[in-house]
């Protein structure tokens, strides 16, 4: 085989093509790095998109009293950020991250599905367009929140909910084809020589998240269906009146809904992964164990789903059972926690800045864990549910979380992409506004939870003034220091400096073996993986 | 067990101390769960507290651990990087010792849990409904004759809201009428809702129930110091989600015997009411008072209403039409839509005087006067 593809090498000049030009390049391209880039952008653009309405909802927040906008308009935002903070900004962007790396980090020429991967692109911009479309129509666009419990979402929807559901079907559409290829290109177009337990853990985290897609995405468009024939076809899928269950469609939407938060924070273990080992200059503690970890907590995932429902008003039975369970989470998710932390020890550490948002992610990941922990404890929960103390424990997990994972990640690999290195004084800079304005707003949100502070209300009493004013002042902190990160990336694709192909010292992968900038085609002859580049 | 509470108490008393020196000048209350006056509330608040700090000693430990590392072996500080990468005692040890403490976790959170659902052996009960956006509760009895219901909705004026003008110290967390409780019985509440998902929680007595439409959760609390405690809807049930609190007052029981005696005669009296004729200017004084407190917060105070989803009244085909046909739409609500059926939220007299008030105020102009009577033809009519 690897013959055949030798001689054909020869007298092919394949790979000297370059990018077609102008908007052609982009609309039709079928190019792993292509298309990672225009993943990476559109999540960064609807990240700015949601952060603006996150911002709404902290300017209204800054005082009790209606200051700025109405109620109505109020649940539109919470319901928008929401939505978009999760399927247009966290998951594109591990898409995005996949289709440059994955091929990359195997050894393969590019994803298995080349023409797939464009056409699960291309239907993002639409869906979202759709869905951000709907806050200008008559009666505004979904209000319900981002979990669009029924009744609320169906009977007492507005009458935009439909285009709500259309573009929550693109979404799952697109989720589910971009899953498809990354299993087939992990599976089947690993370098010779890279057996499973030798990949890189972005690439393992990678594969177990896509089945994790796989097998929730048709449950929520189940779910988006069936509120679908209720509000058109007079079905009463959740509707009490006619013999349906509004606590149905709670348990369909966290079957989906609670691998779907692990499908926002695996990629971010495996990127951690990667991170961490490279600025310790010490192979990463543990790695099977890391595998294990990641699989268990998939599997976990599965059978915790109504801990998000303890107070809906299950049998004693049932709520033992999903409190069990989600303790057990606990143990995986310390495994991971102790391996980072043992790869660190004893290592020669630098701190640039991917190494600060990764430990940042070590540090501030687990204190959501913890919050988590708090949160599984079923009669305690009672007095957590609903409050701001779970809006600080789920922020905690996803903005220092996959977020610094993500901006982790740019860091990181940003010199492989453009060939050039990013101003490490302003990445620092950058990673400081976003440490301390991250803590200053989540942080007392545990706080105001606790004297209980209910989630999703536009006012609010008296005794929750000052930390809201103080959480409202650090949203505009982050909010500011990210259009500064986007700053800093134009800077370093103008005018970085020139990166070496290894760029990090410590780097260990089939990435960094390829010249930088990146080549529009790479690996298109298979590589020899040794045992050098391996479990960097 | 003794030992365990106490130690236990000891923590919280460390806790209220280090929540004091951190804040400096906010009081302890703000910062952590409330300890609560219930039974129950005191053993959630105790678990909350023991988790707290295993939570606080393993972070400790781990991100101790990990500082030290930091601190010592950087590059900068001519480190030079170990070789190991795996340690299998260690690894079955920190796989171990958690599953161990989450075992002894799981002891007492299981034993509060059990103690929570023993809603068996009830003093009196309660329904609680929730409604788009306030709280009915209905004084449940055995024998059907001395049960009455009434709504609790917001008392905070909308100028407080819209910082017209200062905001009251319980400013969101008052209503026009408590629910109100006898200390030191077992009382149980029966959760259902009306719409849409609510909420209901009560802080201070560590319960809260999702109220779900076509379910009846359960709920209890045996309060033992009187007192007014306050809550919140803490499910998204649409626009005034932050709009409807929860308040209950416990009173000794002599008292609430007597407004519990009052509530039945204002019950009986509402009765007799249903067969009296009403002026015009009594009609248009309970109708405004009706209207403010049950159509306000859709069709607005100018009538204009919120269109698309909340329409207008003035000079709307309902209010401006046949009067029977306006009378129905009110008592069974417009299905599909967010208007209820107000058949059970208000009694005859309500009906007929906030229909006849919608039809008289704003641009509408109605020839016609509308009786309790007349409502109860147009309801028998249908």
């Amino acid at each position: 085989m690897s013959e055949v593809i030798e001689s054909h090498a020869g007298h092919d000049d394949h790979e000297h093509h370059g990018p077609a030009k102008g908007l052609a390049r982009w609309l039709f391209t079928t190019n792993h790095k292509d298309i990672g880039t225009l993943y990476l952008w559109f999540s960064f653009t609807m990240f700015l998109i949601g952060g603006m309405m996150a911002l709404v909802i902290r300017t209204e927040l800054f005082e009790p009293g209606l200051q700025f906008v109405v109620p109505e308009f109020f649940n539109q935002m919470t319901t928008n950020h929401g939505l978009i903070m999760v399927f247009g900004a966290v998951m594109p962007a591990f898409v995005g991250l996949a289709n440059w790396l994955v091929p990359m980090m195997v050894g393969a020429p590019d994803m298995a599905l080349p023409r797939l991967n464009n056409l699960s692109f291309w239907i993002l911009p639409f869906a979202f367009g759709i869905m951000l479309s709907t806050l200008f129509m008559e009666g505004g666009g979904p209000n319900f929140g981002w979990t669009f419990y029924a009744p609320l979402s169906t009977t007492y929807a507005p009458p935009s909910v439909t285009y709500f559901i259309f573009a929550v079907h693109m979404m799952g559409a697109s989720s589910i084809m971009g899953s498809i290829n990354i299993i087939a290109t992990i599976l089947n177009m690993r370098a010779p020589g890279m057996t499973l337990m030798k990949m890189p853990l972005f690439v393992w985290t990678w594969l177990i998240t896509a089945y994790l897609l796989l097998a929730v995405m048709p449950v929520l468009a189940g779910a988006v269906t069936m509120m679908l024939f209720d509000i058109h076809f007079g079905t009463s899928f959740f509707n009490a009146a006619g013999g349906g269950d509004p606590v149905m469609f709670q348990h369909i939407f966290w079957f989906f809904g609670h691998p779907e938060v692990y499908i926002m924070i695996l990629p971010a273990f495996g990127i951690v992964s990667q991170i961490i080992p490279t600025f310790a200059r010490k192979s990463l503690f543990g790695y099977d164990s890391m595998v294990y970890a990641v699989a268990s907590i998939a599997f976990l995932s599965f059978i915790v789903w109504a801990h998000h429902m303890f107070t809906v008003g299950m049998p004693l039975a049932g709520q033992l059972f999903f409190m069990y369970a989600t303790m057990l989470i606990a143990i995986p998710t310390g495994v991971k926690v102790f391996n980072w932390v043992s790869t660190m020890w004893r290592g020669s550490m630098s701190f640039e800045t991917p190494m600060l948002f990764a430990i940042a992610f070590v540090v501030l990941f687990t204190i959501g864990g913890f919050s988590g922990l708090m949160l599984a404890i079923t009669p305690a929960d009672y007095q957590y549910h609903d409050t701001y103390f779970v809006v600080a424990h789920f922020h905690y997990v996803l903005v220092p979380g996959a977020i610094f994972s993500i901006i982790a990640a740019t860091y990181y690999w940003i010199p492989k992409w453009c060939g050039r290195m990013y101003d490490e004084r302003l990445g620092k800079l950058h990673f400081w506004l976003s440490f301390i304005g991250v803590n200053v707003t989540f942080f007392p949100q545990h706080f105001s939870g606790l004297a209980g502070m209910p989630r999703r209300i536009p006012d609010y009493a008296l005794q929750f003034a000052d930390f809201n004013m103080l959480s409202s002042i650090g949203a505009f902190i982050f909010g500011f220091s990210q259009v500064f990160f986007l700053y800093i990336v134009i800077k370093t694709i103008r005018s970085g400096k020139p990166a070496t192909d290894r760029v990090w010292e410590g780097a260990h992968g089939l990435e960094w073996t390829i010249p930088s900038p990146a080549p529009y085609h790479t690996f298109t002859h298979p590589p020899k993986f040794t045992d050098a580049e391996a479990h960097s | 067990m003794n030992k365990h509470c106490t130690g236990i108490r000891r923590l919280r008393n460390a806790a209220g101390v280090m929540s004091m020196l951190a804040s400096g000048f906010v009081v302890a209350d703000e910062l952590n769960m409330r300890v609560g006056v219930t039974d129950i509330s005191r053993q959630v608040y105790d678990l909350h507290m023991l988790i707290l700090w295993v939570c606080v000693v393993i972070g400790a430990i781990v991100f101790g651990a990990m500082f030290w590392s930091i601190i010592h072996h950087r590059r900068s500080a001519g480190y030079q990087a170990a070789h190991f990468h795996e340690n299998t005692k260690l690894e079955i040890a920190w796989t171990i010792v958690p599953t161990l403490i989450l075992i002894a976790m799981c002891v007492p959170a299981t034993k509060v849990l059990v103690a929570m659902y023993d809603t068996g052996g009830e003093d009196m009960s309660i329904e609680v409904r929730g409604y788009q956006w306030k709280w009915q509760y209905k004084y449940l009895d055995e024998d059907f004759d001395k049960t009455f219901s009434y709504f609790s909705t917001l008392a905070t004026p909308i100028e407080e809201r819209h910082n017209l003008s200062a905001k009251g110290e319980h400013y969101l967390l008052e209503v026009d009428e408590p629910l109100r409780i006898p200390i030191n019985k077992k009382v149980r509440f029966l959760v259902t809702s009306q719409d849409v998902i609510h909420a209901w929680w009560v802080p201070d007595f560590g319960i809260k129930r999702d109220a779900v439409p076509g379910m009846l959760n359960e709920l209890w609390a045996i309060v033992p110091t009187p007192g007014i405690y306050r809550g919140q809807c803490t499910e998204l049930c649409g626009k005034d989600h932050g709009f409807m609190p929860v308040v209950v007052e416990a009173m000794p029981q002599e008292d609430f015997d007597a407004w519990y005696a009052g509530k039945l005669a204002a019950e009986q009296e509402r009765q007799k009411l249903e067969s009296m004729v009403f002026t015009h200017e009594e009609l248009m004084t309970q109708g405004e008072v009706v209207y403010t407190k049950f159509c306000v917060s859709c069709h607005q105070p100018n009538g204009q209403g919120v269109p698309p989803v909340f329409p207008a009244l003035a000079g709307s085909p309902v209010a401006t039409g046949p009067r029977d046909d306006h009378i129905r739409k009110v008592l069974n609500g417009v299905p599909g839509t967010s208007m209820q059926s107000f058949a059970n939220q208000l009694s005859k007299v309500e009906l007929a005087a906030v229909v006849h008030f919608e039809r008289h105020s704003w641009s509408n102009k109605a020839e016609d006067v509308t009786q309790p009577v007349d409502v109860a033809n147009a309801a028998a009519s249908k």
